[in-house]
């Protein structure tokens, strides 16, 4: 590459910005890049804060009316939609700083603190059904995780977007259920390879095929977890006798402990007293 | 179930399956009867105790440490009234005493609601 070259990349990067003067924005950097549009850090000039702007096309406005309608703490809040003179549209939302579930997985955490994190996700897309709308999209790349452990769920709703492989549903219109078909994808995504059947067996019966055979929403899959985490059946597996037994005495080790104390003590007794 | 009946209700049938294990000495075939009923009444006793600290305090084990040292006194209380061959049977009476308090404790607060107020402790 020549100097004339690299001096015409960077005309065309340059145009390729938005131009944000007529806003409270300021622009920084790229953050990422995707099929839909370009999300930037930015500073608004007014408040003295860094923000995320996504620059998207114009026929892509809905997005920001979507999450608007969306105020839960695992879900991006947007602070401002608007225009650009070059007729794309943009919005602010909050930056959110930390690591992606995909990378944050990276680190090992203890399958306790993966299942928080997927529970966040599974709560924000149970609010975003009882207010009628699909994620669409849902994978690691979009749930970040913060440095506090906050867990946001981004990129919600766009009609354009049909979902991606491995986490897309084979269904032919996509719905709730699909939603549900992705987050058993995700959980199946953030179990270790370590994980017990019986939350292997909540991922697979979210992901079935038949939209009908997975759970109903995403509460009852959350409910599942639940059991699973106080040491009770799921509703997702039918577990062999030896299982059953074996969940039984971890749940009931202390009793267990103490009926075994109980008839060491009465043997020792009878012991004593014939020995 | 309220705490303090769960107490009752397990240390009612703790103490006459305690009682009954000294089925095994056969000179005590003669006055069975009343060491069960003597030791469904310690047992219940513990379990009403048991059942007070479960419904006031949330703690599994603080709950058999108390529902121990209460088995374990009324244990003591009854093996002092007690005699067998002109003995006290301290050790018969006193350790399983002291074990099925424990599990009167660990029920306790396994089983029945607490109070709205009690103070919780992992």
């Amino acid at each position: 590459m020549d100097v004339s070259d690299s001096i015409v990349d960077h005309l065309r990067h340059v145009a390729a910005l938005p131009n944000l003067a007529a806003t409270r924005y300021e622009l920084e950097m790229e953050i990422g890049r995707g099929g839909l549009g370009v999300v930037y850090g930015a500073r608004d000039r007014q408040l003295g804060r860094r923000v995320a702007l996504k620059i998207l096309d114009s026929a892509l406005a809905g997005e920001a009316q979507i999450i608007a309608q969306l105020e839960h703490p695992a879900i991006v809040p947007i602070y401002e939609a608007g225009a650009l003179p070059d007729g794309r549209v943009f919005y602010a939302m909050k930056l959110v700083t930390g690591a992606r579930l995909d990378h944050y997985l990276t680190g090992s955490p203890l399958l306790a603190e993966r299942l928080r994190v997927f529970r966040r996700v599974g709560e924000a897309l149970a609010f975003a059904h009882t207010r009628g709308v699909i994620h669409r999209d849902l994978k690691p790349q979009n749930v970040m995780v913060g440095e506090f452990g906050e867990v946001y769920v981004m990129d919600w709703g766009v009609d354009a977007v049909a979902g991606t492989p491995g986490f897309r549903a084979p269904d032919p219109q996509l719905d709730q259920r699909s939603d549900i078909y992705a987050l058993g994808a995700l959980l199946h995504f953030v179990l270790p390879a370590s994980a017990p059947l019986a939350i292997k067996a909540i991922a697979g019966k979210a992901m079935q095929a038949d939209p009908s055979a997975r759970y109903s929403s995403a509460p009852a899959l959350l409910a599942d977890i639940d059991r699973f985490q106080e040491g009770l059946a799921v509703r997702a597996w039918s577990e062999p006798l030896w299982h059953r037994l074996r969940r039984f005495a971890v749940r009931n080790a202390v009793l267990l402990w103490l009926l075994t104390a109980y008839a060491g003590v009465k043997f020792l007794l009878f012991l004593l007293r014939n020995f | 179930m309220n705490k303090i009946l769960a107490g009752l209700a397990f240390g009612l049938v703790l103490g006459a399956i305690d009682g009954a294990s000294a089925w095994f000495y056969p000179e005590t075939h003669t006055m069975i009867f009343g060491i069960m009923v003597g030791s469904s009444i310690k047992g219940m006793v513990v379990g009403l105790l048991s059942g007070w600290f479960a419904h006031r305090v949330q703690s599994m084990k603080w709950g058999i440490v108390v529902g121990a040292a209460f088995g374990l006194l009324f244990a003591f209380a009854v093996a002092a009234t007690d005699t067998v061959n002109g003995q006290h049977p301290y050790l018969e009476i006193m350790l399983p005493g002291f074990v099925v308090g424990g599990i009167i404790g660990f029920l306790t607060q396994r089983v029945g609601t607490p109070s709205s107020t009690q103070k919780e402790e992992k």
